[in-house]
């Protein structure tokens, strides 16, 4: 519970973490977000569904400026990320308070995971190697990877480098934190812990933003479902509004086809 | 009819301490090349790689001249050439070591852009994301894994350039070939000199592969 004091700070009114307004974002002539509006505030847990090719990674990838957007503008935390990628000073900042999870983990190969963990603290934070390894011992035991620190991502399991790929995402102690798919390539018994491990980080109060198809987790977890469909947010919820009472036709027929089995 | 060929270990034997007078000056030219080819070659290999036209077109143009024309006409081009240029003569091993280098470094050039390409996008994609800046990205995610994976290749650069210093005997260079000719000169044993000049290049880029395949396998950890 102490691992992140900022969460204390956010008392009563619900700030701000992130803001987009009529984002706008091309691949090409493919209009991929059209005229996105969104609000995440402090704590909340905002899962993101659509169908593949739907625009939702591309939504998140925009918060931590991996993608460039046209028009649009874009504000984490207090720092605004502006079209065409000038971002400057911002961007950087940005990056730092903002984790981030990917689908294939993307761990680094050559550094053992505990090099993994502490390669940002002390190269972005400035940490001495002492103070960066007890972040790394505390966060790798928090993900149930304790006597593999010495080991390489190589040496471990899919469950177990994206559990490594989340304590290195948390080394940098984020306000925000983005999952991009962090189960689809992982083999279907090794699921659950990761999950398991993201649950208890939004128990503890952890801002997050994941895309995923794991529709129970979302239910579960998500204090908002958000659908996307052709670039655009089609609909959003609580779980249980989008999920048992889905208004819009598109987002029906998604779950008719995710739900069936 | 009696072609009877007869090696003459003897003879063989006794050219090598002649022969081993040529071995610094092979070692310094093929090793002093190659360590100015290397950082010629992350140089242009990165600028090669960098989508400005204004640094990649340099680059582009570096690596066809010096890829595309024999290192013995560069090497008579710098010895024999230059100085009417610069209006004073060359040193020969200079003329060697500019050679190899030059030479090198474009095919070096291109090795270097072939390993950092070859870093997955995600690599990238996850040190920003952290907020490491690109240079610090560059510097301790993909450079690190982009090295590695260019070893073999720069092993064989390795080789080629060693074996291309044995061409410097025509600017008088005292190299191996070199010391072998002027020995056979005056004892006519070119059967069993070239022999030896021969094994001796062999003893040197084995060790060279033996080197570089330790360097691999101890670096292989982790990938």
């Amino acid at each position: 519970m102490n691992d992140n004091p900022q969460h204390e700070t956010s008392p009563a009114t619900a700030q701000s973490i992130v803001h987009m307004e009529k984002v706008n974002k091309y691949f090409g002539s493919l209009h991929v977000m059209q005229d996105i509006d969104l609000e995440i505030t402090a704590g909340e847990v905002v899962v993101i569904v659509g169908a593949s090719g739907s625009g939702k990674s591309t939504l998140i990838r925009c918060v931590n400026g991996l993608e460039e957007f046209q028009s649009g503008r874009i504000v984490v935390d207090g720092n605004e990320l502006t079209p065409h990628g000038k971002g400057g000073k911002s961007l950087q900042t940005i990056r730092t308070e903002v984790g981030m999870v990917f689908q294939q983990f993307n761990l680094f190969p050559h550094l053992s995971v505990h090099a993994n963990v502490t390669l940002a603290p002390e190269k972005v934070r400035g940490l001495d190697s002492g103070k960066a390894r007890q972040i790394a011992d505390r966060l790798l035991e928090r993900v149930g990877i304790t006597d593999q620190a010495d080991k390489y991502p190589g040496q471990l399991s899919g469950g177990q480098q994206q559990r490594v790929a989340l304590a290195r995402a948390l080394a940098m102690e984020p306000r925000l934190m983005l999952f991009d798919e962090p189960t689809s390539a992982l083999d279907p018994e090794m699921i659950g812990e990761v999950l398991d491990a993201m649950r208890e980080l939004a128990n503890e109060g952890m801002t997050m933003m994941i895309v995923t198809h794991e529709m129970g987790f979302a239910r579960e977890v998500a204090d908002r479902v958000i659908f996307v469909h052709g670039g655009r947010i089609v609909e959003e919820g609580t779980p249980q509004d989008v999920f048992d009472h889905p208004q819009h036709e598109r987002t029906q027929s998604f779950l008719s086809r995710v739900l069936k089995h | 009819m009696d072609v009877t060929f007869q090696f003459d270990w003897q003879a063989a034997i006794a050219s090598i301490p002649y022969l081993l007078e040529g071995i610094p000056w092979t070692l310094l030219i093929s090793f002093g090349g190659l360590a100015i080819g290397f950082l010629i070659g992350i140089f242009f290999g990165l600028l090669r790689i960098s989508p400005l036209r204004l640094l990649k077109w340099p680059a582009v143009t570096y690596i066809e001249i010096f890829r595309g024309t024999p290192v013995l006409v560069q090497v008579l081009f710098i010895f024999y050439g230059l100085p009417q240029i610069l209006g004073g003569p060359i040193d020969a091993v200079t003329a060697g070591i500019a050679a190899i280098a030059l030479n090198a470094g474009a095919y070096i050039s291109e090795i270097v852009r072939g390993g950092v390409q070859s870093i997955d996008r995600g690599q990238r994609e996850a040190g920003l994301s952290l907020g490491l800046s690109r240079v610090d990205t560059f510097r301790y995610i993909i450079w690190p894994q982009a090295l590695r994976r260019m070893i073999p290749a720069l092993g064989n650069q390795g080789i080629v350039s060693i074996k291309d210093t044995s061409l410097f005997s025509v600017i008088g260079v005292g190299e191996l070939v070199r010391q072998g000719q002027i020995y056979i000169a005056t004892t006519f044993t070119a059967l069993e000199v070239y022999f030896m000049v021969a094994m001796l290049y062999l003893v040197i880029t084995l060790s060279l592969s033996l080197a570089l395949r330790m360097v691999e396998r101890r670096g292989l950890v982790g990938q």
